[in-house]
């Protein structure tokens, strides 16, 4: 781990002009940030450590139905709120179904957000990558790259966002507030993540200096409380991040889907809504051939980056898990295992 | 600043000086405070041995840095014992052959000391193994580990009933 200055802000004003000095990252509970610095790919002069700033650490549930979070929320704290459980379960599924009971409790909303890669190549600094070493290359191309994008990647880099909590949320429309040198601003969580193009360095709208602040779902998106699920798939039954995910959200009304949302996990650098399938979800019926239909849309422009073919027909079959999931019905109880595909779907369905 | 900090570390106060910020938790408990009953595995996440409650919580103490955690209140397995009574998962694991090699034990009793006080699991052994997945044991002795911890839960059920009464 390189050296580094600490500094230890007691404001969120004093915090964004720390981070200003170029070099300055900000630490939240560093689960992801140590790791890279022990490793050496991150490589920050000076820590701004958001730890003992008062504040930014619960959850508001505002007077027209929406909720604040506050970006240094613990993500255990965040799902085991009974309201915020009761009002958005299929985050709160996913943020249970992410990392470990001890990572859960240290790491905050803004750290989940701004979590780098698990790219393999990224992670050595003996490898060339693009995202690490501007220009260098991308050695995952052609190396071990099964679990890279199959949406959104780009000839410069093919990595993947490694999320969980991301899906649910930019499926319901949350909304980011950043607070930085210029000001306060927002943006649309859809909008948060960049794709690589060529510039896979830049992974975030995020100005050098800004800071996440809260994040913010809209009044609407506890209107899919009673059918809204999150299905990961894993190597492993647990502590291990998603191969392929999907959050799915319905409205129905007399037999109908009146509203729906779906975003996948795991194919690409942001978490993917999948907008053009909620539209042919819309009016139509409740079941595998609707939803299997979505799913061939929601993948209709993947192709795989290297030996990730595999994770397209995944992806669809996941999503249409998710989908029949959601329209079976929330679960009072989360399952034993959060969003586990090894879990009998009611209707005897087994794709 | 100064790169002082403070801990209570099982109940004692103490003030660390750091010549460095880099320190982690655990780096300061095992190179700092001799505390060595906290396991350094992988020191990146992945594996639990560093499990020590902080505030209460169960955290990994190799990704978190000491500096940043003035004023926490820390508890080690050191620090788990009432003298020479073992507490209740203590207890439980020896009761049932909860461990091999030792090397996960005591990430894997912090961890279950937080997983009980989290109130999530109860009695049933998926929603058990599935709280206590953040801790590898390469030695495979989950079955036990499982047994201990849905015992060490209900006995502690029991005794705060008792003293509730
Ligand atoms: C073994 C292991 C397994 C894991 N498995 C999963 C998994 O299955 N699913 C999953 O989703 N995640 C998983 N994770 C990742 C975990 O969710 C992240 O490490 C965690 O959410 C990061 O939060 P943090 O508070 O520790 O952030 P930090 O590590 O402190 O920060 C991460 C980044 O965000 C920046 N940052 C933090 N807060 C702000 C803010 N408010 N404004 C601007 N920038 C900010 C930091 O500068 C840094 O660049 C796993 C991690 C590990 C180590
Ligand atoms: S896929 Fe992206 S992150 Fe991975 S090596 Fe290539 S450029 Fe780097
Ligand atoms: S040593 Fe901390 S999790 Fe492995
Ligand atoms: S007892 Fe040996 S690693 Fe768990």
């Amino acid at each position: 781990m390189n050296r580094f200055e600490y500094v230890r802000p007691r404001s969120v004003a004093e915090a964004v002009a720390a981070a200003a000095v170029p070099g300055s990252a900000y630490l939240a509970a560093g689960t992801n940030l140590l790791d890279l610095m022990k490793i050496g790919v991150a490589r920050p002069a000076r820590l701004v450590d958001l730890n003992h700033l008062p504040g930014l650490d619960g959850i508001e549930h505002l007077p027209d139905g929406g909720a604040q979070i506050g970006a240094r929320m613990r993500n255990a704290d965040l799902a085991y709120d009974p309201a915020f459980r009761r009002r958005f379960p299929a985050v709160a599924e996913a943020l249970l179904s992410g990392a470990s009971a001890q990572l859960r409790n240290a790491a905050t909303v803004g750290g989940n957000l701004l979590q780098r890669t698990r790219c393999a190549y990224f992670q050595d600094t003996a490898s060339a990558c693009n995202k690490r070493r501007p220009g260098s290359g991308c050695d995952a191309r052609g190396g071990e790259n099964r679990l890279h994008a199959v949406l959104g990647w780009s000839e410069s880099c093919i990595a993947t966002h490694p999320s969980d909590f991301c899906v649910p949320l930019v499926a319901l429309g949350a909304v980011v507030e950043i607070e930085g040198p210029a000001g306060r601003r927002e943006v649309p969580l859809r909008d948060f993540h960049l794709l690589p193009g060529a510039t896979p360095e830049r992974e975030s709208v995020l100005a050098p200096g800004e800071l996440v602040v809260a994040l913010r779902l809209p009044a609407e998106a506890a209107g899919f409380a009673a059918h809204a699920r999150y299905v990961k798939l894993r190597e492993r039954t647990s502590y291990a991040f998603a191969v392929v995910s999907a959050a799915a959200c319905l409205r129905l009304e007399e037999g109908r889907i009146v509203a729906s949302r779906l975003a996948l996990g795991g194919v690409a650098a942001k978490p993917w809504r999948a907008e053009a399938a909620e539209a042919a979800l819309a009016g139509a019926t409740p079941d595998a051939a609707s939803f299997r239909r979505a799913a061939e849309i929601a993948l209709a422009e993947a192709r795989p980056s290297g030996d990730n073919a595999f994770k397209i027909e995944l992806a669809r079959r996941i999503a249409v898990r998710a989908l029949l999931l959601a329209a079976a019905g929330t679960p009072d109880r989360l399952p034993a295992l959060p969003a586990s595909p090894f879990a009998s779907v009611p209707g005897g369905f087994h794709g | 600043m100064s790169l002082s900090v403070t801990l209570t570390i099982n109940r004692v106060p103490r003030t660390v000086q750091l010549d460095d910020p880099r320190v982690t938790l655990l780096d300061l408990l095992r190179e700092r405070l001799d505390l060595t009953g906290t396991k350094k595995g992988c020191d990146r996440g992945q594996c639990g041995a560093c499990t020590i409650l902080v505030d209460g919580r169960r955290v990994n103490a190799c990704l978190a840095l000491a500096i940043s955690h003035d004023g926490a209140d820390i508890l080690t397995v050191e620090g788990l014992s009432d003298g020479e009574r073992l507490h209740p998962v203590q207890a439980a694991f020896i009761a049932h052959d909860a461990f091999q090699c030792g090397f996960c034990t005591p990430g894997q009793i912090m961890s279950a000391v937080g997983l009980i006080g989290e109130g999530q699991a109860g009695d049933d052994p998926e929603r058990v193994r599935e709280g206590m997945s953040g801790n590898l044991c390469r030695c495979g002795a989950y079955r036990g580990i499982t047994e201990a911890v849905i015992e060490a839960a209900r006995a502690m059920a029991e005794t705060a009933r008792e003293e509730a009464a």
